[in-house]
């Protein structure tokens, strides 16, 4: 439980094509940096400084200000061994914590079923947004995968109210007598029933919400509002997942990215601030991630694809700074010539949120034993015991 | 006809094609099944589909800048093309060879991969693999450019035996490093780069200098051995009769458990891939003849409703149904993003082991994306298809006035192209003509369609329709 007697929760943000971690936290006393991003880089007078070697880009001020007071963890050189350059392959290790088999199930998906075994709740975790990344998928455990708050469920083409109802007994007239009839259809009939469910039950969370901050009108704002929304609605969702896009930043990097990081420090900053308002911030701690971080050197116009990228843990319960190390700068050091080496392990990531905050054990979900830090002041739970 | 030819047709079509209307499958069933198989395993016999209007309403088709618009012109030739199972055979190649334009900095080399399965995708399987091998799209996607005389890259020669032949367990870990060899010098000419010029195709070039002609032994035979020679010992395995034999039976027939499982897991259908497998033996590997034994089995007339749609299937045969971009119209790229949602980025598989397949296609997610773009799509009474479907069931051949609900729904079900449904559908669809006050299609009832579509939003979610 956190301090108010809640049980934590985990809100996991995929920023979603390689965000470049050089240009987020920047090293701006690198002359490397300054040769390596020509035309690229973050001017030395227009970083916010967070310590003589290291500061934020100037668009996630909203960032800083957590960062100053002590919410903010960053988690430097996220990667791993033989980092995968293609989108794809490399979000596809990061989701299922298998860099040599293409995997199935996702470690959050591992995660939801050790929180609920028994399928108690289809709302144990929600995602937001169309399209379920892979981190969710898990067989036989139901994830509610939300695009609309507003319009979330099946038939929601139907603007009738009674229309739609009566819409929806028809169709789960048609699958409730598939269950058991067969694995396939059996499968399909549950999931079709849990969309229902979860729909029913996340009605009331648009309905119940009240609220004096205003998202910017953009899609990690509108996510982050929605997660908000389902999460003071206390439905009992432990995890949620939202994703913020367009980090491929091969060409025109300016004005890209600079836009992608204030929209995203924006909707965090909107988010706590939503949270607090509303006494629910306690429980609550943020992973932020990206698959990769992108080229030491830029290409003229952007950056293309690389390694040993950084995360972002944010929350009240978490004692802000700087953890693990910043790649090496020393061209010496870097990949194949090109790429920032990382310096921790994204499993060890995965398991201090596991662990560290939600009192898990991590070693099943994350494929073993990773070396962890401790980034709160003070655990969401009581951390599990070995077995 | 009897009704029951009708669902058959409609069951082939849905295999071998992309689906068929009412209409289409009332001419295929006065031609007959075989000879609706013997015409589409012979695509040649109908005219090739015309894309220069589509090129006229987008125009960046031929400037390679946008890979949504490939998509959508490949799903506009999915939806209108009189070849249907030449389509379906490039979709097939796809899933098997997959190949994604998200490593690629040329990306139109993938698209022009797809060319090359629409042209030979029926033909001798070692024409394909020779083909295969030579595609820029392929050999960037695998690193074939980086196999080097005395430096081999064994992405290439590794998954040609173990995800494009004979699977996993049929050679050695040298096999693949002798095949590797073979495939040394086979590169593409350096394409004009990315940045900042954009996207261009390039071009096969086999590179003496850099091939390893020296002598190797692959799967018990010795030579100075090139790719061709390797491909050519290829084809005549048997284990590789046995893999693209079960490829197709999972895609044509019902699916099989994901690739990865085929070593450990035996085919559900043995006396099947006997069948086809012989086919294959006989004749010297033709995938056409392999489908015209495949198509006219007893076995794939049985299997109906036995496979999950993928989402390229679910959004073309549906947006098919709704009479959806005959011609071209705005909405065409909103089809890609459809079946992206569901799980299924054409020209973009996650991965070079491709798309898993049959249930794990579904989740609450892809579930809620599949049943509403079916639902609102269906029951738009503003579509041709929809509009078409309407006045069928309103115009039954019977005088207008008073349906029975029983008439109501069997000619809806009918009306979308004789989809069979299982008694508890057909009850709950039952209740729903009921619960409305039956449908009255006598002159004056304003409301007959509306009704219809209301009807059809419910059909196109049942279970039955996830199935192909």
């Amino acid at each position: 439980m956190a301090a108010n007697g809640k049980p934590p929760v985990l809100v996991v943000l995929q920023l979603t094509g390689g965000n470049d971690f050089m240009n987020s936290v920047v090293p701006y006393n690198s002359p490397v940096y300054y040769d390596a991003r020509q035309g690229l880089a973050i001017a030395q007078d227009d970083v916010l400084p967070i310590d003589g070697e290291l500061g934020f880009h100037p668009n996630l001020a909203a960032l800083k200000d957590l960062y100053d007071d002590g919410t903010v963890a960053i988690v430097q050189g996220v990667g791993y061994q033989n980092s995968s350059r293609s989108h794809f392959r490399a979000m596809d290790i990061m989701h299922t914590c298998e860099p040599e088999i293409v995997g199935t199930e996702g470690w959050v998906g591992r995660a939801t079923r050790q929180l609920d075994p028994e399928r108690e709740s289809v709302l144990t975790t929600v995602n937001i947004g169309r399209g379920m990344p892979r981190a969710l998928a898990c067989p036989g455990v139901p994830i509610t995968s939300v695009g609309d708050l507003d319009s979330y469920g099946l038939m929601s083409g139907i603007s009738a109210i009674e229309q739609r109802s009566q819409a929806l007994t028809r169709f789960q007239e048609m699958y409730a007598p598939a269950i058991g009839s067969g694995p396939v259809s059996d499968y399909i009939a549950r999931t079709g029933l849990d969309v229902i469910k979860g729909a029913e039950l996340l009605k009331v969370a648009p309905a119940a919400y009240q609220s004096r901050v205003t998202y910017a009108d953009n899609s990690i704002a509108q996510s982050l509002r929605d997660v908000a929304r389902v999460h003071l609605a206390g439905l009992g969702t432990r995890i949620f997942y939202a994703q913020h896009g367009g980090y491929d930043t091969h060409a025109i990097q300016n004005p890209t990215h600079p836009r992608l990081l204030s929209e995203l420090s924006g909707a965090i900053r909107d988010f706590f601030q939503d949270l607090r308002d509303h006494d629910a911030d306690e429980e609550v701690a943020m992973l932020v991630f990206t698959e990769f971080g992108r080229r030491m050197r830029g290409n003229g116009s952007g950056t293309d694809h690389g390694s040993g990228g950084g995360a972002f843990i944010i929350g009240k319960n978490v004692n802000g700074g700087l953890y693990c190390e910043y790649p090496s700068l020393n061209p010496n050091d870097w990949l194949n010539g090109e790429d920032l080496k990382h310096t921790v392990d994204f499993r060890s990531v995965y398991s201090v949120m596991l662990e560290k905050w939600m009192g898990m054990d991590p070693a099943d979900i994350v494929g073993g034993s990773y070396e962890q830090f401790q980034p709160f002041k003070q655990a969401g739970a009581p951390a599990a015991v070995p077995a | 006809m009897s009704s029951s030819d009708v669902a058959l047709l409609a069951h082939l079509m849905r295999r071998a094609g992309f689906g068929a209307t009412r209409t289409e499958l009332e001419e295929l069933a006065e031609r007959g099944y075989e000879a609706v198989v013997e015409d589409l395993v012979n695509p040649e016999r109908f005219p090739d589909i015309e894309d220069d209007v589509l090129k006229r309403y987008y125009p960046n088709l031929r400037s390679w800048e946008s890979i949504s618009t490939f998509g959508g012109a490949w799903m506009y030739r999915m939806i209108n093309t009189r070849r249907p199972l030449q389509e379906k055979m490039a979709l097939f190649w796809h899933h098997v060879f997959a190949t994604a334009w998200h490593k690629n900095e040329f990306v139109p080399a993938v698209v022009e991969q797809i060319d090359t399965f629409r042209g030979n995708g029926l033909g001798y399987f070692d024409r394909i693999l020779l083909d295969l091998s030579r595609d820029p799209a392929m050999i960037d996607w695998l690193d074939n450019q980086e196999n080097h005389n005395g430096a081999i890259n064994e992405n290439y020669g590794r998954e040609l035996l173990e995800l494009f032949s004979m699977g996993v367990g049929n050679y050695t870990e040298t096999d693949i490093k002798e095949a590797s060899r073979a495939f040394t010098g086979w590169t593409f000419e350096q394409p004009i780069p990315l940045y900042p010029y954009g996207h261009y195709p390039t071009r096969f070039v086999y590179r003496p200098d850099d091939h390893d002609d020296g002598e190797k032994t692959f799967l018990g035979h010795t030579g100075r051995f090139n790719g061709q020679d390797i491909i050519a010992i290829i084809v005549r395995q048997p284990a590789t009769a046995r893999f693209i034999c079960r490829h197709l039976y999972n895609f044509f027939v019902a699916d099989e458990p994901q690739v990865p499982a085929w070593q450990t897991v035996p085919p559900q259908d043995p006396e099947a891939m006997a069948m086809l497998t012989e086919a294959f033996a006989a004749s010297g590997g033709d995938i056409r003849s392999v489908m015209r034994v495949l198509l006219n089995s007893d076995f794939f007339k049985q299997a109906r409703y036995r496979k999950v749609k993928s989402p390229i299937e679910y959004v073309v045969g549906t947006a098919r149904l709704a009479g959806d971009q005959r011609f071209p119209e705005p909405g065409l790229l909103n089809l890609v993003d459809a079946a992206a949602v569901m799980g299924q980025w054409v020209l973009n598989p996650p991965t070079v082991e491709g798309w898993h397949t049959g249930k794990e296609w579904i989740d609450g997610g892809t579930l809620s994306e599949r049943v509403n773009f079916a639902a609102d799509l269906m029951s738009d009474t503003s579509r041709p298809g929809v509009r078409e479907v309407v006045e069928g069931v309103c115009n039954h051949g019977s005088p207008r006035g008073p349906v029975s609900p029983q008439d109501f729904v069997d000619r809806c079900l009918d009306g979308i192209g004789a989809l069979e449904v299982n008694a508890d559908t057909r009850a709950a669809l039952l209740r729903h003509a009921e619960s409305g006050g039956g449908l009255d299609t006598g002159e004056g009832n304003g409301e007959s369609a509306d009704q219809v579509a209301d009807m059809l939003r419910l059909i196109v979610s049942s279970m039955e329709y996830q199935f192909a």
